[in-house]
């Protein structure tokens, strides 16, 4: 017998007897029900480690998009023109207009709509009739809403880059993609980290709407342990530090980001 | 004998023009201008004449509305000519450095080197740290740009055109922005280069560079070019009224 159920046996027997509870033994109540009994912290664990995932892939996936996404929409591509009479070059220019023009469309929709709703569509709608794991809808869904916002961050820090940024790349020889590449992006992605930490603060925190979805998340594991303790605060109580603890661990690994980027700025 | 002149020519523009918002701002009337191998030109005129205009459509950064300008006899305005290899052999030093902040002043001249002349890393840091010998910077390769004087970045920004080996150096009033004690610097390494040899277009305010180190000095007004020749030609004896006006106020 552990020694949390020693302290337990005394409480069970005074809660038989219907005799009250004080203070202290009333909270080593909650949390030897909601934790302990029946190895509970396990669930919240598999719930941290499922939002933990698709938290992380879906930054991912979140942050690739977006950044391809905010390219689409520069100035560069929506006003590029082709003097050639290459064929092949012409309908390339033609298929990035259109990409451009849908880029708008996507982030106007996504930005425009519930994640909720999406989240449904994507369940409910396409994936409606495959077997696929839940994990992975989650991944998709919360990486295509994100990409949408990440979109609008990393364009607005491309855009505070000097003009003569790109002069300078492209004085060099440098191609019009290979100067976003090594010249613009790097300094974008400083100046957009901030925000950038916003959005995946805010990711990892809206997954949770996943649990909707029957995806057994750290919101769903806390969900399910009410459900069988009948308590209202505790289990909620847990999950929530331990969203608190993910979110606190990923500001601290990007403020040392910006740290080692601000090398540069002395 | 003229055969041999003309393979002498290095870039060759003719009847440029360079309109900007439709048509509404005509920066350049038809310029026609040839830079031989070699050549130091020092390009002058009052503010908005075009001079930035014009060196800025020699390495394409504008686009020409009209006319043509050629490169070593490859016409560069031709759409399908890959204007990014051309660039390589047209080094640009701009008014305001544009170092790459983000990066050591040696990588801010290996970079270019390495990605696109495929050199090693071994080898481009072996000829930025050359560059930088000759710059009087070589202390200062692993410093980032925030961390140097304004004359010391705009001997980078030379030196870092100078990493692609170009055939032809073009600078857009490189002392403009600089603290008047540091002009003395940037000019003394560009007229260590004119010396060495180099092809230099040079859009500029300082007459007194122009005097002593232009082999030809072009007068611009108005988008075209109003009176070329010798610095001993423009400076003492100017024949147009305009280029008269323009040295009794700068001089």
């Amino acid at each position: 017998m552990s020694i949390f159920e020693e302290w337990w046996l005394p409480i069970q027997t005074m809660i038989d007897n219907r005799e009250p509870l004080n203070f202290f033994q009333n909270i080593y109540k909650e949390i030897y029900m909601n934790a302990i009994k029946d190895d509970r912290w396990l669930l919240y664990l598999d719930g941290l480690w499922v939002t933990l995932q698709v938290s992380f892939f879906a930054i991912l996936a979140g942050t690739a998009l977006g950044t391809i996404l905010a390219v689409l929409r520069l100035p560069e591509v929506t006003e590029l023109k082709y003097r050639g009479t290459n064929p092949m070059k012409k309908i390339g220019v033609a298929i990035l207009h259109f990409l451009s023009g849908f880029a708008k469309f996507y982030i106007d929709l996504i930005r425009g709509t519930p994640l909720l709703l999406q989240v449904l569509i994507i369940n409910f709608g396409i994936f409606g009739s495959i077997r696929i794991e839940k994990a992975i809808i989650g991944v998709i869904a919360c990486g295509l809403n994100s990409a949408a916002y990440v979109a609008e961050i990393v364009r607005g820090g491309i855009m505070s880059v000097d003009k003569g940024q790109t002069e300078a790349g492209r004085s060099l020889g440098f191609s019009g993609p290979s100067t976003m590449l090594w010249i613009i992006l790097p300094q974008a992605a400083k100046s957009a980290l901030p925000s950038l930490c916003n959005e995946f603060i805010a990711l990892i925190k809206e997954t949770s709407i996943l649990s909707y979805i029957a995806l057994t998340e750290l919101t769903k594991a806390g969900d399910y342990i009410r459900s069988r303790t009948y308590s209202a605060f505790t289990p909620y109580i847990i999950s929530g530090a331990l969203y608190l603890l993910l979110t606190l661990i990923l500001t601290k690994l990007i403020g040392r980001m910006e740290r080692r980027l601000r090398a540069s700025d002395h | 004998m003229t055969t041999e002149k003309k393979s002498d020519i290095l870039i060759s523009v003719q009847k440029l023009e360079k309109h900007f918002n439709d048509g509404e701002l005509k920066a350049l009337r038809g310029v026609d201008a040839d830079i031989h191998r070699g050549e130091v030109v020092v390009v002058i005129g009052p503010s908005g004449s075009g001079k930035s205009t014009f060196l800025r459509c020699l390495n394409l950064l504008e686009l020409p509305t009209a006319g043509t300008i050629s490169l070593g006899g490859v016409d560069i305005t031709d759409p399908t000519v890959d204007i990014n290899i051309h660039r390589q052999k047209m080094g640009m030093v701009f008014q305001h450095f544009n170092l790459f902040p983000h990066m050591t002043v040696l990588r801010n001249m290996t970079l270019a080197p390495m990605k696109l002349l495929k050199k090693s890393k071994e080898e481009a840091e072996k000829k930025a740290r050359g560059l930088l010998e000759r710059v009087n910077l070589a202390d200062r390769a692993d410093a980032y740009p925030s961390q140097l004087s304004g004359g010391q970045k705009q001997r980078i920004a030379i030196v870092r055109a100078l990493c692609m080996e170009p055939e032809v150096m073009l600078f857009d009033e490189p002392t403009s922005a600089l603290d008047p004690e540091m002009v003395g610097e940037v000019l003394d390494v560009m007229k260590e280069l004119a010396r060495s040899g180099m092809t230099m277009v040079c859009v500029t305010h300082e007459m007194g560079f122009a005097r002593e180190v232009a082999d030809r000095v072009l007068f611009m007004d108005e988008g075209k070019i109003v009176e070329e020749g010798t610095p001993a030609e423009i400076f003492s004896n100017p024949k147009e009224q305009r280029t008269k006006d323009f040295l009794n106020k700068v001089l």
